[in-house]
């Protein structure tokens, strides 16, 4: 509110002194230097490590601790993709397509399940609307690390530690993506449309899938993405869950291999390269949908 | 939003409500078993387990759980490697959040002021490191760190990164390069949502950016700062993955570096209910913190 005020002010007091916007744009000059100097600086601190992962990728194993570490030497990336991939039986493979099904299924369904409590929550009138929704967004607070133990001692009660179900369905659970999908649904699905499905004899279920997904789609986007990003870098779980290698997913298999370096030296190189090939997807994933995530970021990620 | 319109009518609501049960159950069910049976039921466990004790008959007799009270509550308090790698991530948080928030809100007043240019690039640049996972991260920076495999040999032949001194600070740095750039993108977002016309006017009147940014979108930033500095203490208490990382490069990093690191040991050892008790004071504590955060700002910003 006050600001709206000094707005007020401030636009009329611009009005008088109009020479003032030359010592504006004069200082701006040098400003603009300054901004664009921290603007590379800060590149060069984000992206140097990316850059030095991806040229080492590219090295033989000789020319890896001997030539310029920032420049390219003999050009070897597909030798080193194809030692990685055929590594013991093509065991990285295996840990990259589990990692792919913990989090392209698990996001998928997490996005699903909680769309439709969301919806729910911001559609309809029942009792106890309001204590749901605060339990749901109390675990939002509650992080993932968090309750690793406490679901590996469950699991271990029912036996099931060590199977693909520990790690894949407690990362259906995502209570962000119950408030985000509360918050776009109520803002993007008028009650009109509903209303509108409901006369044309459209089921409460089938409006909600033909309509309202589309509706909400930029919200489902956004969740989808974050929490597939959760489940490929989470580690606590299934470090605590999973014993068999070929359950791994690739975070996990290259912790271990990473801690096999001093005595299996070989194997750093194939930690470089596994490395790099684990984040490619993420990254590819990220700029083909930056359009909707950050539109659903700014919509929902703060009221 | 969706509050709004139910108090505008709620006898149609709840009758609504009544008629569409069926579909309220399909929406509700999936998420509210699977948020029961992973989050609450969990939580609910690791209370239980950390109630019990083990008793033994004799040196050589079977162990036994027994009802223990809170005995394990008392093992945990005269626990002083755990104290320990409590004070070690309140260092670490009281040090790493408020540089992580400090760089994250200068690089997106840079980025929204029209001192950039190339604005979509930066922001691009800054956020990739968020599609690294931790541990991804984590092994890039020990490798970076490593003096033999370094390639910035002047710098780790002059410091070195993984002594003892110094590690905390190594691993906070990777933290800081991954997280700056996705706290970055949240305050971008709030800051794309103050209203053009507040700058122009301010620019009529001489303002120069840096003062736009101090007085005008600093304080408006404000509700995102502190959410992002509520998920980073969250963040840094139970920090895992990138000290078990640096295990392998650094003996400085032992087996009770954070909380979480010790909550995992003692269940390998396996002492489970000491385990289990020790998460459940994490928690309690990670929640304490972070409320106690939301309020202190709050009445902040009332006054």
């Amino acid at each position: 509110m006050t600001v709206s005020t000094d707005t007020r002010a401030l636009r009329t007091q611009g009005v008088k002194k109009r020479p003032a916007r030359d010592g504006g744009i004069r200082e701006s000059a040098v400003s603009r230097t300054v901004a664009m100097a921290v603007m590379i600086v800060a590149t060069l601190y984000f992206l140097t490590p990316l850059w030095w992962l991806l040229v080492a990728s590219t090295k033989t194993r000789g020319d890896f601790t001997t030539t310029n570490p920032l420049w390219f030497a003999d050009f070897a990336l597909f030798d080193n993709i194809a030692a990685l991939v055929t590594y013991r039986d093509g065991v990285f493979l295996q840990w990259l397509g589990n990692s792919a099904l913990y989090a392209g299924v698990g996001a998928l369904l997490a996005t699903l399940i909680a769309a439709m409590a969301g919806y729910a929550i911001a559609k309809y009138t029942f009792r106890g609307r309001e204590t749901l929704f605060n339990v749901i967004l109390g675990g939002v607070l509650v992080p993932a690390t968090a309750l690793a133990l406490p679901l590996f001692l469950l699991f271990s009660q029912a036996g099931a530690t060590n199977t693909i179900w520990a790690v894949l369905l407690p990362s259906l659970v995502s209570p962000f993506g119950v408030y985000l999908s509360r918050i776009y649904a109520a803002a993007s699905v008028p009650d009109e449309i509903i209303e509108a499905a409901r006369i044309d004899g459209a089921g409460e279920v089938r409006t909600f899938f033909t309509v309202a997904t589309r509706l909400m789609a930029p919200a489902l986007v956004t969740i989808f993405l974050f929490q597939f990003v959760a489940i490929w870098n989470n580690f606590f779980l299934p470090l605590i869950m999973l014993r068999d290698e070929n359950l791994f997913p690739v975070t996990l298999g290259l912790y271990v291999w990473n801690t096999q370096v001093s005595q299996i030296p070989d194997i750093r190189a194939l930690v470089v390269i596994g490395s790099l090939l684990s984040i490619i997807p993420l990254i590819v994933t990220f700029l083909a949908l930056q359009r909707f995530w950050q539109s659903g970021l700014a919509n929902g990620g703060l009221k | 939003m969706a509050r709004d319109t139910a108090v505008r009518e709620p006898a149609v609501r709840a009758s609504r409500a009544v008629r569409h049960r069926g579909a309220l159950a399909v929406f509700l069910v999936p998420f509210g078993a699977l948020f029961v049976l992973f989050y609450l039921v969990p939580i609910l466990y690791a209370i239980y387990q950390s109630l019990l004790t083990v008793e033994r008959e004799g040196t050589f007799g079977p162990a036994v759980q027994v009802f223990g009270g809170l005995t394990q509550y008392i093992s945990v308090f005269q626990n002083e490697p755990f104290w320990a790698s409590i004070g070690r991530v309140l260092l670490f948080g009281v040090v790493q959040v408020p540089i992580m928030l400090g760089v994250a809100l200068v690089l997106a007043l840079l980025l929204d002021s029209p001192l950039v240019r190339g604005s979509k690039f930066f922001r691009l640049a800054f956020f990739a490191p968020y599609a690294v996972p931790s541990v991804i991260a984590a092994i890039m920076w020990g490798f970076l760190y490593s003096p033999n495999l370094s390639p910035f040999t002047a710098v780790t032949g002059a410091v070195d990164f993984l002594s003892a001194e110094t590690v905390l600070w190594s691993i906070a740095n990777v933290v800081t390069w991954v997280y700056v750039g996705y706290n970055m993108l949240i305050i971008y977002s709030a800051l794309l949502s103050i209203p053009q016309e507040i700058y122009e006017a301010a620019r009529l009147d001489g303002a120069n950016q840096f003062r736009i940014a101090l007085s005008i979108k600093i304080p408006l930033v404000v509700p995102a700062l502190v959410l992002t500095g509520i998920f980073s203490i969250i963040g840094t208490l139970q920090l895992l993955a990138e000290p078990q990382v640096f295990q392998s490069f650094s003996n400085a990093v032992t087996s009770t570096f954070t909380p979480n690191l010790t909550i995992y040991s003692t269940a390998s050892v396996p002492n489970i209910s000491l385990a289990a008790a020790m998460s459940v004071v994490l928690a309690l504590a990670t929640f304490v913190l972070s409320f106690t955060v939301l309020k202190l700002t709050q009445r902040r910003t009332a006054q």
